[in-house]
């Protein structure tokens, strides 16, 4: 790392602790978790199985805008073909009424790649909005080391505003459960 | 018994070899976008290029005259276009299903084969959209089809299954795109964190939206993909079903038939398969990708190449058993006399011989798991199924019910032109990602690896400072008899 101007008043921002294996760092998530941090993450190169009961994380709730989307889909698509072919410009096709029911049957392949259409966009917009991407900025990319998160190491980050958290006492239990490194990260104060 | 875990009793083995460390696995498929080009992929590219530049070409010369420059004519009005369309469309289709439906059914050794066969999906159905658009005639007027006000004041007929159409395939594309692109996050942060260059980090770090691995983005991400492959699943069934009734919800002997949306699945994977297996032989051989696509993925997607050419034949023969049963002497002129004996008869013969014939080499493991004999059988599926399309809609059209009526169809050097350019610029898009994005998932392929089952105790791992593999000491082919040697092909 560069080395900055020492003018400026520092502070820790987060904790970063790595670990050589997938098991190491599931063990130490289940103490970070013991201890009682809620500002706390794993950085792992792929999903760890059983890390979310590790990290005692909740269900995710993405299934619950995927539906929203779906249903929108679903109904904005009847909506459309009804209004224009019924409603706005009535079109007499096969002999069927315009807007009658009988013309429900020839809109199901519409309604059903519209419903897709939206839940592949919830699906994908929503995943970014629970997980706040894009975010191009984030102190663990400080971290020279970090950069292996995306190849074979694995990290826990700890945020220095976690009302846990302690200067002293955090770094300790991190390398207590067999962290191959522990480093922290400073921001400027302004 | 976990999951990760190969199952002994079915003979299973791990996908990665045991003995390879995660970091292996990033640096053998990052490099390939690092290092430069070989001279295979300079070969293949200037190649497929040529075949681009023709492609524009002809579409610059059809937009200049009209569509009388292809030998669509009376009463074959649609021909070539059309068969190209639906022949692509139905190459995607395996893409999909190795993304999303083996997904599902936890089938874990699509890792490694999945990035591609969904890359594969976005290029075929991009040069399948270039058809029918192109065929309209009046291409400038294509946004009639859009639900948007214009001009006439009037809205697209919605009961039109050429309309399906093309919300399906429109559909299809954008999940697709947002499927493969969701799949690519994870490994385009890997991409940035390796880089040396800072143009190569500032791209891919914009693309890669700031991914940090983080266990929570994980859990979301993980949910995404999943819905997406349940979302994809009854997607690309629907896809090739709504492509089907585009012909048989007409009245013409050889359309009109209830068969068609399963059968034009089957053959849509069928095709899809032997497609990806073309573009595999040449990438894993250029790019030297032995120890990441193995000889048991291959042999798989033989068995796949083999079960969906007994579907086709099998709705085939029901097509056949159907017009006799039917007693209706249109449909037994049909398929009884024009597609046998008539004057495309050679076209019929491609058709059965490459799709039914061909791949029941297939029933031994010695062809199966013999790279010369796969890339032939996947060529010549390929044409077989170009073939059956064209059985569909040419034949279909030149001998209808008047005799008075009846015409034959001529492809033009412009209709040869068209199609083998889309083949150009499929490869020339193909090429270019292979080059600049992983082409296999890190993220997943590291997922089956020994190594990221928690329960299991570090060891044996590698070095804690990154170390620099060279070629030499790569480890030797996998699974013991299972590989060819390197250098082998």
């Amino acid at each position: 790392m560069e080395a900055r101007p020492t003018s400026r008043r520092r502070t820790p921002s987060i904790i970063l602790a790595e670990y050589k294996s997938a098991h190491d760092v599931l063990h130490a998530a289940e103490k970070v978790r013991d201890a009682g941090y809620v500002r706390w993450d794993t950085h792992t190169p792929f999903p760890v199985h059983g890390m979310d009961r590790a990290m005692g994380l909740r269900d995710s709730r993405l299934g619950w805008i995927v539906i929203v989307f779906a249903l929108t889909g679903l109904t904005g698509a009847f909506a459309m073909m009804h209004w224009m072919n019924g409603v706005d410009y009535p079109t007499v096709v096969g002999d069927k009424p315009p807007g009658a029911p009988q013309t429900l049957p020839s809109m199901v392949p519409i309604l059903f790649e519209l419903t897709i259409l939206l839940s592949a966009f919830g699906a994908v917009l929503g995943m970014f909005h629970l997980n706040r991407l894009p975010r191009h900025h984030h102190p663990v990319f400080e971290s020279d080391r970090f950069r292996l998160a995306s190849d074979d190491r694995f990290f826990i980050s700890i945020e220095a505003d976690d009302p846990k958290f302690d200067v002293d006492k955090t770094p300790a239990l991190l390398a207590g459960a067999h962290a191959a490194n522990v480093e922290v990260i400073e921001e400027d104060v302004s | 018994m976990a999951y990760w875990e190969p199952i002994r009793e079915l003979d299973e083995a791990h996908l990665v070899q045991p003995a390879s460390k995660l970091r292996e696995v990033t640096h053998e498929i990052a490099r390939i976008t690092e290092n430069r080009a070989p001279r295979g992929w300079w070969i293949c590219f200037l190649l497929a290029s040529a075949f681009a530049g023709i492609f524009v070409l002809c579409v610059s010369y059809l937009f200049w005259r009209g569509v009388g420059v292809w030998g669509n004519t009376s009463p074959v009005y649609w021909a070539w276009d059309i068969t190209n369309f639906v022949w692509w469309v139905g190459i995607g289709h395996a893409g999909t299903l190795i993304s999303a439906i083996l997904f599902i059914f936890r089938q874990r050794w699509r890792t490694a084969i999945n990035r591609f066969a969904e890359a594969m999906t976005i290029f075929a159905v991009i040069c399948a959209l270039i058809f029918p658009s192109i065929h309209v005639g009046r291409p400038w007027l294509m946004f009639y089809v859009f639900p948007i006000p214009n001009q006439m004041t009037l809205w697209p007929n919605f009961k039109s299954p050429l309309l399906w159409d093309v919300f399906a395939v429109s559909t299809y594309f954008t999940v697709s795109l947002l499927f493969w692109y969701t799949g690519l996050i994870p490994d385009l942060a890997t991409l940035r964190d390796r880089s040396i260059n800072p143009w190569r980090q500032k791209i891919y770090g914009f693309f890669a939206l700031g991914w940090r691995g983080s266990n929570r983005h994980w859990q979301n991400y993980e949910r995404a993909y999943l819905i997406l492959a349940g979302i994809s699943t009854p997607l690309v069934l629907s896809v090739h079903s709504v492509v089907s009734m585009d012909f048989a919800t007409s009245v013409i002997p050889g359309w009109h038939t209830t068969i068609f949306p399963p059968y034009f699945v089957a053959g849509a994977i069928f095709s899809g398969f032997a497609m990806v297996e073309t573009v595999l032989l040449i990438a894993r051989t250029v790019f030297k990708l032995h120890r990441v696509v193995l000889m048991r993925h291959l042999e798989l997607m033989n068995k796949f190449l083999l079960l969906t050419s007994l579907l086709v034949g099998y709705a085939y023969g029901m097509e056949f058993f159907i017009a006799w049963y039917s007693g209706d002497e249109y449909e037994m002129a049909h398929f009884l006399h024009n597609r046998p004996m008539g004057p495309y008869w050679w076209a019929w013969a491609w058709m059965m011989s490459c799709n039914v014939l061909v791949p029941q080499i297939y029933w031994f493991k010695k062809m199966r798991t013999n790279l010369a004999v796969m890339f032939v059988v996947s060529i010549l599926v390929n044409i077989g199924m170009w073939f059956e399309r064209f059985v569909i809609i040419v034949l279909s059209l030149n001998r209808d019910f008047l005799p008075s009526a009846w015409g034959l169809f001529r492809p033009t050097i412009i209709d040869v032109g068209t199609f083998t350019g889309t083949i150009g610029v499929f490869f020339t898009l193909f090429l270019l990602f292979m080059r600049w994005l992983p082409m296999v998932s890190m993220t997943e392929v590291k997922g089956t690896m020994p190594q990221a089952d928690p329960h299991r105790h570090a060891e044996d791992e590698g070095e804690h400072d990154p170390v620099k593999i060279p070629d030499q000491e790569r480890l030797p082919a996998a699974a013991a008899g299972a590989l060819v040697p390197e250098g082998a092909e």
